[in-house]
């Protein structure tokens, strides 16, 4: 019997927030109230940051804000708007923040009308890469790619210094990649690399026998476990924390330039908690949350204010290979079929 | 418990004789089934025909023209085939050995056997990572220690490993099914043979092995079927080796932009063989009698294998090793390291996966609780309507029993991925609009294990000869009344087996719950998975050596509690 009510007031509550959407709307105008957002009990939040990172700036959030709870969804950017789009065909409002690291997600959900026009408090000092010019969407965070080793097994003079000295045949059967038809940081590097050595790259790359993992963050345990001592992309910021648990495991930043990820936030045009959304959003794009994402996750970010570790280097000392949203989103199943074509799976 | 909830005080019964009452109980089971395996499979149909203007033809040509899919179908295909074959050589003398001869540590072997049997195939494959990945493997690196060898022993990353790896959690089917049957017939059949004067393995040959042909070749096929409908296992070690199975392909359909209509398609043809596969069997086995087991006592003789016993014995352990011991190992091992290649010293000993697991990521607790109550719910659910319905069909009490036999098994060729689509689209729209809630998921836990619990129920009415029913009903009584008075006491013990064997399959659900939670609704597979997708091995490991222990636990707290009837040797 216990059962039949718990389903009931499942059912009961997705009804409720169902009807008090039509309300919702007037409210949406106005900034963040702390009491708003505490009578709403929490805000629920889709992200592709990777998992202890996400819930660790929850719990920073559940501790400024006592009473409001962070329901953290984890998982890939890809995995993540499938999920939003499938809701989206079921009708159920179930997000309020949507985050992922494929910029063309957020050009796909503003033109369904799907995302709320918020600008996080503080927004303005950001640099133009980390802004949607209509004011949808913002840069949380931002990474790039790169190549990692591990350092038991190969040695810095052995490693290779770019993309290109992948395709050595002595890298045969050591490589590890991740998938862009699960994450969004390589969708996007497999992007900037197409159109910094053509696809002709990635064909050839992939008759060095690369193992393929799903996640951007999962080559670095991968390399660092030594099940393959190479890893041809990943999020740079999961190589520096595997690299700072003391991991054999090292970065190497290739010379013809990285591909730069900017991880882009927004709060959902239906969110069943708005306020607590917003006050979400607007302490994400704090400077503690922002210097914090620095520090302990080894990303960039956006806020001027922000200092970096001093063993990784800053943006401006790289070549940034930058990525178009658009054309990420126009080009998103091209990108997966050639991938899958070239790799296999 | 069917068998109470359906019986009638005897006194109606004598009044109301000539009228068969227990029809309704029949029809309201057979439509209930109609209802669970039509409207998706109908979807399916329909989904897979039709295009933005109607009716089309499309999607099939693309699934036949594609190379890719070409290339996932044969993978499919030579997998399912090894793994049905791998399966019968290891799943079959091990029934023979602890059924029938005295080979040592019977109810040992039973009990790992059983432990392979609710180990979920996809973190067996997990563990199998750690155990035999190329350069990290722990098998690889012992390898290298102890030869001095550059290269690896065994690649867990390739055709041959994941048919390995999903045989060694696939052959108790043919187990089960071989060792319930052998346990069944009484060795008196043979004795005959041997006191006429046929040789051992003219016994053999022309007593028990056609006697429990019947068995093997049924688990066979459903060893062959649980291979194809797998996903876990080929995501985990067929996708980093670059290719795909078609369970891969099709889940893969799904992900933004959503190719349903073409996964739809790829299914149907896959439907078609496997429901051919079973019809063959159907015409083979079907027209021989089983008289064998009748409700009199048979007494069973062990045969003696002499100098053979020990090394019997250690041919069996090392299969468990495989299936066992050295991945629950390896699991525990990473569950309490800082990383799992490392070897185990006090330097990277920890305990922080546990408290990250079940302390900091947030998805842990409400997915332990969904998963248990979904557990139980369709085990309950599921075990009560597959006896009915296995009932029906082998008594065959109504018109079109056939029917239900077939759709009863039909969800088993159906892999999980394109069950779940069919019930997203069903259930996503009036006037059951189900999808975000647990029961979209309980609709496919039911639907996916009818087969399982089916066939284990059939298997046990099959062994019920009809003669003791047909006794009760000259002597007066009523159908339902003969069903819970003669059959269901007879058939208890195969339905408790068959509601362990439903609970079992929920706990460790992937292939559909991947497409149907929603974030409110994970269950624990989806959050491993999620956590597999992200290489967070320490994480994965403690919450499979949870689910491993919640498993158990149930195993053997309805083993305890019914004991003497699950395990009872019949009088």
């Amino acid at each position: 019997m216990n059962k039949s009510h718990g389903y009931g007031r499942r059912m009961f509550t997705g009804a409720a927030l169902l009807a008090g959407l039509a309300f919702a709307g007037a409210a949406l105008a106005q900034g963040p109230s702390v009491e708003a957002a505490r009578k709403e009990g929490k805000v629920v939040w889709y992200t592709s940051l990777a998992v202890s990172s996400a819930e660790h700036v929850a719990k920073l959030f559940e501790a400024a804000y006592p009473g409001i709870k962070v329901e953290v969804h984890r998982t890939g950017s890809q995995r993540v708007l499938q999920r939003v789009m499938q809701e989206l065909a079921a009708n159920i409002k179930n997000v309020d923040v949507i985050h992922t690291s494929d910029a063309g997600h957020f050009v796909l959900l503003k033109s369904k009308n799907m995302l709320m026009k918020y600008a996080p408090k503080g927004i303005e000092a950001f640099p133009a890469g980390f802004k949607d010019p209509d004011g949808y969407h913002y840069g949380l965070r931002a990474t790039i790619t790169v190549i990692a080793y591990n350092t038991k097994a190969v040695s810095a003079a052995e490693a290779p210094k770019s993309w290109k000295d992948l395709l050595a045949p002595k890298w045969k059967g050591k490589l590890v990649t991740a998938h862009p038809g699960y994450s969004g940081i390589i969708a996007t590097h497999v992007l900037a690399l197409s159109h910094l050595h053509g696809w002709d790259y990635f064909k050839q790359l992939a008759q060095n026998g690369v193992m393929i993992v799903q996640s951007a963050v999962d080559p670095a345990g991968i390399v660092a476990s030594g099940e393959r001592l190479v890893a041809v992309n990943g999020g740079e910021y999961t190589f520096y924390q595997t690299k700072k648990k003391g991991n054999p495991l090292e970065i190497v930043y290739p010379k013809e330039g990285v591909p730069l990820i900017v991880s882009p936030s927004a709060i959902m045009a239906a969110a069943p908690h708005p306020n607590a959304a917003k006050l979400f959003t607007d302490f994400t794009f704090g400077r503690e949350i922002q210097q914090e994402l620095a520090d302990s996750e080894g990303l960039y970010t956006g806020h001027p204010a922000v200092t970096y570790p001093s063993d990784k280097p800053k943006l401006n000392e790289l070549k940034l290979l930058p990525a178009d949203p658009a054309e990420l989103e126009k080009r998103s199943a091209e990108i997966k079929k050639r991938f899958v074509d070239y790799f296999g799976a | 418990m069917t068998a109470q909830a359906t019986a009638l005080p005897s006194r109606f019964s004598s009044r109301l004789e000539g009228i068969d009452r227990s029809l309704p109980v029949w029809l309201l089971a057979t439509l209930a089934l109609v209802f669970l395996m039509a409207l998706p499979l109908g979807w399916l149909v329909l989904v897979s025909v039709t295009g933005e203007k109607g009716f089309t033809g499309a999607h099939y040509l693309e699934a036949f023209t594609d190379v890719q899919l070409r290339k996932a179908f044969w993978n499919t295909v030579v997998m399912a085939l090894w793994v049905g074959l791998g399966s019968l050589a290891l799943g079959a003398p091990l029934a023979w050995l602890t059924a029938r001869t005295d080979v040592p540590g019977r109810g040992l072997i039973r009990g790992l056997v059983l432990a392979s049997f609710v180990t979920p195939p996809f973190l067996g494959a997990f563990a199998w990572v750690m155990l035999a990945g190329p350069n990290a493997g722990a098998i690889n690196n012992l390898w290298r220690a102890t030869t001095g060898a550059e290269g690896a022993l065994v690649n867990i990353f390739s055709m041959p490993g994941l048919i390995f790896v999903v045989a060694i959690y696939t052959f108790p089917y043919v187990y089960v099914m071989l060792s319930n049957t052998l346990e069944l017939i009484a060795s008196d059949l043979e004795e005959a043979g041997s006191i006429l004067g046929a040789s051992r393995f003219n016994v053999a040959r022309t007593i028990t092995v056609p006697l429990v042909a019947p068995a093997i070749f049924s688990g066979f096929i459903l060893s062959v079927l649980q291979a194809l409908a797998l996903f876990g296992s080929p995501a985990i070690l067929a996708l980093p080796a670059g290719f795909h199975t078609i369970t891969t392909q099709i889940w893969g359909m799904f992900h933004y932009p959503p190719r349903i209509e073409a996964a739809a398609a790829v299914s149907i043809p896959l439907l078609l063989a496997t429901a051919l596969l079973l019809l063959v069997q159907k015409r083979l086995l079907g027209r021989r009698g089983y008289a064998a087991v009748g409700g009199k006592g048979g007494q069973r003789r062990r045969i003696p294998l002499g100098v053979w016993r020990y090394p019997a014995f250690a041919g069996c352990l090392a299969i468990m090793a495989c299936a066992v011991f050295l991945p629950y190992g390896i699991l525990a091992k990473a569950a309490f390291s800082r990383a799992w290649a490392q070897p185990l010293s006090w330097d990277n000993f920890t305990l922080s996966n546990w408290s990250f697991t079940f302390l900091e990521y947030g998805s842990t607790q409400e997915a332990i609780v969904n998963t248990l109550e979904l557990g139980v719910m369709s085990a309950c659910v599921g075990a009560t309507l597959a006896a009915l319905l296995a009932y029906v069909a082998r008594r065959k009490l109504i018109l079109g029993h056939q029917l239900v036999s077939f759709l009863a098994l039909a969800p088993i060729v159906i892999p999980g991925v394109v069950l779940a689509v069919a019930l997203f689209i069903a259930y996503t729209r009036p006037p059951l609009l189900l999808y975000g809630t647990l029961w979209i998921l309980f609709l496919a836990y039911v639907t996916k294990e009818m087969p399982i619990g089916y066939s284990q129920a059939d298997a046990t009415f099959r062994t019920i000869p009809a003669e003791l029913e047909e006794a009760g009903r000259i002597l007066g009584a009523g159908r339902l009344r003969v069903f819970a008075e003669v059959t269901a006491p007879l058939a208890r013990s195969g339905i408790i087996a068959s509601w362990c064997f439903i609970f079992i399959g929920v706990i460790r659900e992937l292939s559909a719950s991947i497409i149907l939670f929603t974030p409110n609704t994970k269950v624990m597979s989806v959050v491993m998975f999620d956590l597999k997708e992200e290489g967070q091995f320490g994480a994965i490991a403690v919450l499979g050596i949870f689910m491993l222990a919640m498993t158990f636990g149930v195993v053997i707290l309805v083993q305890r509690v019914l004991g003497r009837d699950f395990m009872g040797v019949r009088e």
